[in-house]
């Protein structure tokens, strides 16, 4: 039994390394695997809730209150009095949020031309291991720190403005299309490669005639998946980095002017434009991610 | 781009109409972006070369500020404390949010849902709007009435866990493979017997995967609620970062880092024993 077991895990890394992707593993190891990954993140839960500082708030009333806040946000949307306060015009919604799409677009066409570069050089099946390897490391760092965190150290590193927030969120977008952009490249067949490298083609009439045609749908649709991301990013980010948009404008009606009900019209706001950017975000992902697959 | 047009005009002798068509396409696109590019840059009042120009110094400033010094690290006690807390919070949030997302996943999805399409349709809207509702709507709402503490931060990342996890368990019983499901129909199962014989333990690899992934997106996103309530790992690089201690906001975002890739170290190690 075990040195089946071995004998099926040396094969299911020899046909990992030639595929790139498949990976198989013993039914036992496989059966273990999942109660043991729930089993962690329930004592987990456990741990946390046990340790957890609940404050002194009574529970029950606060979620009532929390309900009928959440009743005049999304039933009761106003700007203007009686239930709104005049603090904003529908035209200082509408630039706002004019404005936070603006950033998201800058930031997703700046870290997709960033990312092309990099996602090629990341690439298993276009540059070398070494290379790979450190972009790919360099990547998983840069994903790590938080959308915010970038942000904020850009605002005191260049001072506040669309600059600092603009480059702290395509600092994590950059991180993602490399990503994304890269495992596109490595699903390309290798025979199309080999072909126009037997030709003399060089580096880039190999990316720019066999790897460009192949995937520009892809990279196209990552593309649009993460300017919704940033979309939402430069929503929450639009708080802290001082560069205005709609975010700060949600911040001030709920932390300065605690008004709930201007809160619900600028939701709704962004609700709008999320939901048009996933509506489209979906059609291109079942277009061209799944069924490339 | 000089290379692709280079062999472009080089065998544009073949069918000229063709390739100066396809060359004329690719500069129009580039055009027509370059055209949007400056627009939202002018809009969003961003300068590319102001930005580009001070990415150098703000990177050597950066260095030379938020290098965490020796005076920071009596601080690391904290910052780990903080940390682990967030980190803790984050799994809860995901499992909590795992139970109801699981059930109205199945409730929602195609493959194993219930019969009403407009059931199905409402469970996709609602989990929709939970969904997009801003993060910062959520959590100035319930500092409203839960007030500055831990508990205010596990539940705004759990509101927002729940929408994005729907999103992705609806994904996964959509693409089921229906086989087993229409097999164990054909002969007479039950409703629920098909939800737990086929549907669940056709897609428990994939959501426990997702599950993994939302621990770790949750961990940054704790980060910014934290910020909002006043909680966790944000809050304290709040702190450092307002007194002007940048040695020690230095040392929560390396924190973080080595946090973060170590999860998902973890994550991807399960993920792959999984499969």
């Amino acid at each position: 039994m075990e040195a089946t077991i071995r004998l099926s895990r040396a094969t299911a890394e020899t046909v990992e390394r030639a595929m790139g992707r498949i990976r198989l593993t013993s039914r036992r190891a496989r059966n273990l695997a999942m109660p043991v990954t729930l089993g962690v993140l329930a004592a987990l839960t456990l741990v946390t809730f046990t340790r957890m500082r609940m404050g002194e708030v009574d529970l029950v009333q606060a979620s009532a209150q929390a309900l009928s806040d959440f009743w005049a946000m999304m039933a009761e949307p106003a700007l203007d009095p009686p239930l709104g306060a005049g603090h904003f015009t529908w035209e200082t919604v509408g630039y706002s949020m004019l404005s936070t799409v603006a950033i998201s677009v800058v930031c997703t066409m700046l870290s997709a031309v960033v990312s092309f570069p990099l996602a090629l050089a990341a690439s298993q099946n276009l540059s070398n291991p070494t290379a790979s390897y450190i972009v790919k490391g360099f990547v998983a760092v840069i994903r790590a720190v938080p959308t915010i965190l970038w942000v904020l150290v850009f605002t005191v590193a260049i001072g506040l403005g669309a600059e600092a927030a603009v480059l702290g969120i395509s600092f994590h977008s950059i991180a993602y299309l490399t990503k994304s952009y890269s495992e596109s490249f490595e699903e390309i067949d290798g025979g199309v490669i080999e072909a126009l490298r037997a030709s003399g083609a060089s580096f880039w009439q190999v990316v720019f005639q066999a790897i460009c045609p192949a995937t520009v749908p892809q990279l196209l649709s990552w593309t649009f998946i993460r300017f919704e991301i940033n979309f939402t990013n430069a929503v929450a980010v639009g708080a802290f980095a001082g560069a205005g948009g709609i975010g700060y404008q949600l911040f001030q009606a709920g932390s300065r002017y605690y008004n709930l009900h201007e809160v619900g019209v600028i939701v709704y706001a962004c609700l709008l434009v999320t939901f048009l950017l996933e509506f489209v975000s979906v059609r291109l992902r079942r277009r061209y991610i799944l069924e490339a697959r | 781009m000089s290379a692709g047009e280079a062999s472009l005009t080089a065998s544009a002798a073949y069918d000229p109409s063709w390739f100066r068509r396809r060359a004329l396409r690719t500069a129009a696109a580039v055009a027509g972006l370059v055209a949007i590019f400056v627009i939202a840059a002018i809009i969003c009042d961003f300068n590319i070369v102001y930005a580009i120009g001070s990415i150098p110094a703000a990177f050597s400033w950066l260095f030379v500020n938020f290098a965490p010094t020796a005076a920071s690290l009596e601080q690391l006690p904290t910052i780990l404390t903080e940390t682990v807390s967030t980190a803790l919070d984050s799994v809860a949030a995901t499992v909590i949010a795992a139970i109801p997302g699981i059930a109205l996943g199945v409730l929602g999805s195609r493959t194993v849902g219930v019969e009403s399409a407009a059931v199905r349709g409402l469970i996709r809207g609602v989990a929709s709007v939970v969904r997009n509702i801003p993060m910062i709507a959520w959590a100035l709402l319930l500092l409203l009435s839960f007030k500055q503490n831990e508990f205010t931060g596990f539940l705004a990342l759990f509101l927002t866990t729940v929408g994005q996890l729907l999103r992705f368990f609806l994904d996964t019983f959509d693409e089921i493979s229906t086989g087993p499901i229409e097999a164990l129909r054909s002969c007479g199962a039950s409703y629920w017997q098909v939800v737990f014989q086929a549907g669940i333990p056709l897609a428990s690899a994939s959501l426990m995967s997702w599950m993994l992934y939302m621990v770790e997106t949750n961990i940054r996103s704790a980060t910014l609620i934290g910020l909002l309530t006043g909680t966790g790992i944000g809050f304290s690089f709040q702190i450092y970062y307002n007194s002007m201690r940048y040695d020690a906001a230095g040392l929560v975002v390396v924190v973080t880092v080595i946090l973060v890739i170590l999860i998902e170290l973890i994550s991807n190690h399960a993920r792959r024993s999984m499969i």
